[in-house]
């Protein structure tokens, strides 16, 4: 039986169909799961996907944080269930306390729609593990609230334990010590400010290629959960 | 009914992108006198029944868990007005 990869959908997510996609790219079984439906459906691994959930009221990510699917994701992401937050689904993440940190507004101001060039740091998650360390990836953004900051002890923290995920080759945003994604202590929890799911071909990824650069993602996520 | 204020404030070490930008700005239209601007949010709540007892630390509950990410905002709760407490 193929690994279950399941994708919520918030009011105003924009990009679970295209991790749907990447999760059937790559031979798992993709699921939907609905933000009011509290019932993960056995899936054996979360992504949250991007969007502007709940319009982005508030805050980015702070009401979503509070549907009913997420009290489920919470306590098993605790429990060990890998989940990855892309976009949208970082922020929501943050303000879930899951990852420390928050997002706030780009640092022009701007929204930002363009492929950027990432540095895989961590390799020893249970998504990044297909990457080599230090590995370059060019694989696109697309936010308005994508500037990663914390505090001066939680960014050193995050260095000093190697939970500094991905950084931009090139800062598009202000981001805190060029933070594009982090993970948590356990390595199950990732938040990822650019979006893999849009980089695993070479027809709709990232041009000129390879389009590919974002796969990583997926079957390292695929190999965890079949040789788990 | 009682009436509450929660100000949301970036905190002063949290770089304001948009409080920039109106700072930017206000000198073209001719107030030259800016110096700094820091753009935050407010909720007006009106609660019923409210304990005048609770008041304060009800919106705080509030504050905290959801109208302000304490990881990047301060907030501050001001009670306006309490007819309970009449």
């Amino acid at each position: 039986m193929p690994a279950r990869i399941g994708v919520v959908t918030f009011p105003g997510t924009l990009d679970d169909q295209q991790a749907l996609r990447a999760a059937a790219a790559v031979g798992a079984e993709p699921v939907q799961l609905w933000h009011r439906d509290k019932d993960l459906h056995q899936v054996d691994a979360v992504v949250l996907p991007g969007g502007f959930s709940y319009g982005d009221y508030l805050r980015a990510g702070a009401i979503s944080r509070f549907s009913p699917v997420m009290d489920t994701i919470i306590d098993a992401a605790r429990d060990g269930l890998p989940v990855l937050g892309i976009c949208n689904g970082f922020q929501v993440l943050c303000e879930a306390h899951l990852l420390e940190g928050a997002m706030i507004r780009n640092g022009d101001l701007h929204f930002i729609n363009r492929d950027v060039r990432l540095t895989i740091e961590n390799n020893r998650t249970v998504w990044t593990s297909d990457y080599e360390a230090g590995a370059e990836a060019v694989i696109p953004i697309k936010n308005m609230d994508g500037r990663f900051v914390a505090d001066e002890h939680t960014l050193d923290a995050l260095e000093a334990e190697g939970r500094v995920l991905a950084r931009y080759t090139d800062n598009p945003n202000g981001a805190a010590r060029d933070i594009a994604g982090i993970s948590n202590a356990a390595g199950n929890v990732v938040g990822l400010m650019p979006h893999p799911e849009y980089a695993i071909d070479d027809l709709t990824g990232p041009y000129p290629g390879p389009g590919t650069d974002g796969l990583p993602f997926f079957t390292s996520i695929l190999k965890s959960l079949v040789s788990a | 009914m009682a009436r509450v204020l929660v100000d949301v404030m970036l905190k002063p070490e949290i770089l304001d992108p948009q409080g920039q930008a109106v700072q930017r700005a206000l000198p073209r239209m001719g107030f030259d006198s800016v110096l700094n601007v820091r753009q935050g949010k407010r909720f007006e709540l009106e609660l019923e029944d409210a304990d005048p007892a609770t008041l304060q630390a009800t919106a705080e509950a509030m504050a905290e868990k959801l109208l302000a990410n304490t990881v990047i905002e301060d907030f501050k709760v001001t009670v306006l007005a309490n007819e309970n407490a009449g």
